[in-house]
């Protein structure tokens, strides 16, 4: 784990002391210029919608206030391609390889981390409405005071040495997932002056076909910093921004523990079915 | 091929992996699909580059691949590997300068006369959404020639899927994420 003071790659010193130092030239967006770009796009999209566009339902690749997307996303169309053999299948993950007890994030340390104890709990589902059962969920995320642990993350909030806010889980037969963590706090980066990411919590998922294949971010409602934030804010449809926000639910709220979040996560649909009912027609 | 069938619910979005999954997704072996023991092992390897053609050193890239037999294998154990059982699954975060190394073996073709390829999936910071790829191996031109995507390609963007083989036997694919020579990136049916 680094402190933001050891190097072994040779790389310069960084340090608490120049963290507040941001690159120059990342920094000379203000956050209303920012919001400015953001909804222009926004507008944009709800005229062709207006004018019978069908409505979007992932973000887009290519998000100029996201100014890390500017040099990072293909400039052409993704290609079409019907799904051959090896895309029709999964990678298989099971118990051999996550212990149960990697879903509580709150316990990988000798102490209790601090925060707000959260469960987050849902379901991995296909397009088809299928659970995703058996599969791995991967989540990371920071900790109560807005910081990884990762010697990349300079912002000068505390680590906790009870958290490193890692976790995984195997999905159950209802493609069910459950994760004990703390709740992350905002924190500030480097994308314009003053740019704070949302509360979020990344997950990796897999589906029954390597096409479905996502990762994501899941985050809190209410939210203030939602309307600021260019990688939210890439997803234009609204609709389509409110499926990565999790629900308050009190039943998965538990006696003087912890307070429980809902989330459902929806994958594309898988081709296998269909394509192999197609095969036997001939 | 038919129409696939609409979706009955919509997908969640995705969004971007982000600088800071260094404790959550890299694991030990993660980039050993085979053994380097293994006599049949090869190398895949390459850099990933941005618009600029500068590389990108925060990227995460996974393979997904049948045996050498052509065989679609369904094995745990990716997680915790054992350097014998082939999973068919692989993950790897590049280096500082961008490049990346797989160890696994060359996938058979899955059906007679089929194209072997490996899948490849892009994850990175300030890529908002995950990329789909396929890695050709270069050896049988003429299923090559057959292959349906391929045909669909300009002889330029068909040669950024197809990776070259060097002297020593490894597989080169670089990955150029825009501007010249840019790697040819796919969608499938029923995405939304």
């Amino acid at each position: 784990m680094s402190t933001g003071t050891t190097h072994q790659d040779g790389t310069e010193a960084e340090s608490f002391a120049n963290s507040h130092l941001l690159d120059p030239a990342a920094t000379t967006a203000s956050q209303d210029e920012i919001s400015g770009e953001i909804a222009d796009i926004h507008e944009a999209y709800r005229q062709e919608v207006l004018a019978g566009k069908k409505a979007e339902t992932q973000p887009r690749i290519d998000f100029a206030p996201y100014r890390s997307s500017l040099l990072r996303h293909p400039t052409k169309n993704l290609h079409h391609a019907d799904p051959e053999t090896i895309e029709l299948h999964s990678p298989a993950f099971g118990q051999r390889d996550v212990h149960a007890l990697e879903s509580d994030l709150t316990i990988q340390h000798n102490g209790e981390p601090i925060g707000e104890r959260i469960v987050v709990a849902g379901r991995v589902l296909d397009g088809d409405g299928r659970p995703v059962a058996g599969q791995l969920v991967e989540i990371w995320q920071a900790n109560a005071a807005g910081r990884y642990i990762h010697k990349r993350d300079q912002h000068p909030a505390p680590i906790d040495p009870n958290f490193t806010g890692v976790g995984r889980a195997i999905t159950g037969p209802n493609g069910e997932y459950s994760f004990t963590t703390i709740k992350p706090a905002p924190y500030p980066w480097k994308n314009h002056h003053n740019a704070w990411r949302p509360a979020h919590i990344h997950f990796s998922l897999f589906g029954t076909d390597f096409t479905q294949r996502m990762i994501t971010q899941m985050y809190f409602p209410g939210d203030p910093l939602f309307a600021l934030d260019p990688i939210y804010q890439s997803i234009t449809d609204a609709k389509a921004r409110d499926r990565l926000v999790a629900t308050y639910d009190h039943s998965l709220t538990s006696h003087e523990w912890a307070t429980g979040y809902n989330w459902d996560i929806v994958l594309t649909g898988s081709n296998r079915t269909w394509m192999e009912d197609e095969e036997g027609e001939h | 091929m038919a129409q696939a069938p609409e979706l009955k619910l919509v997908p969640t979005p995705g969004q971007t992996i982000g600088p800071f999954y260094g404790y959550a997704l890299p694991f030990e072996k993660d980039n050993e699909l085979a053994s380097q023991a293994n006599p049949n092992s090869v190398r895949l390897h390459g850099v990933i580059t941005d618009g600029n053609g500068e590389v990108i050193p925060d990227a995460l890239l996974e393979i997904w691949q049948a045996d050498e037999h052509g065989k679609v294998v369904s094995r745990d154990g990716s997680l915790v590997r054992d350097g014998y059982t082939f999973t068919g699954w692989g993950r790897v975060a590049v280096d500082n300068v961008g490049h990346y190394t797989f160890t696994t073996v060359n996938p058979g073709p899955t059906e007679e006369g089929k194209a072997p390829f490996i899948m490849l999936t892009v994850f990175a910071r300030g890529l908002l959404n995950r990329l789909f790829t396929r890695i050709y191996l270069p050896e049988d031109t003429k299923a090559l020639a057959n292959d349906p995507l391929l045909a669909s390609l300009s002889e330029a963007e068909r040669s950024t899927l197809i990776a070259t083989r060097e002297q020593d036997g490894s597989l080169r694919f670089d990955i150029r994420l825009q501007g010249e020579n840019e790697t040819v990136f796919l969608s499938y049916p029923r995405e939304s």
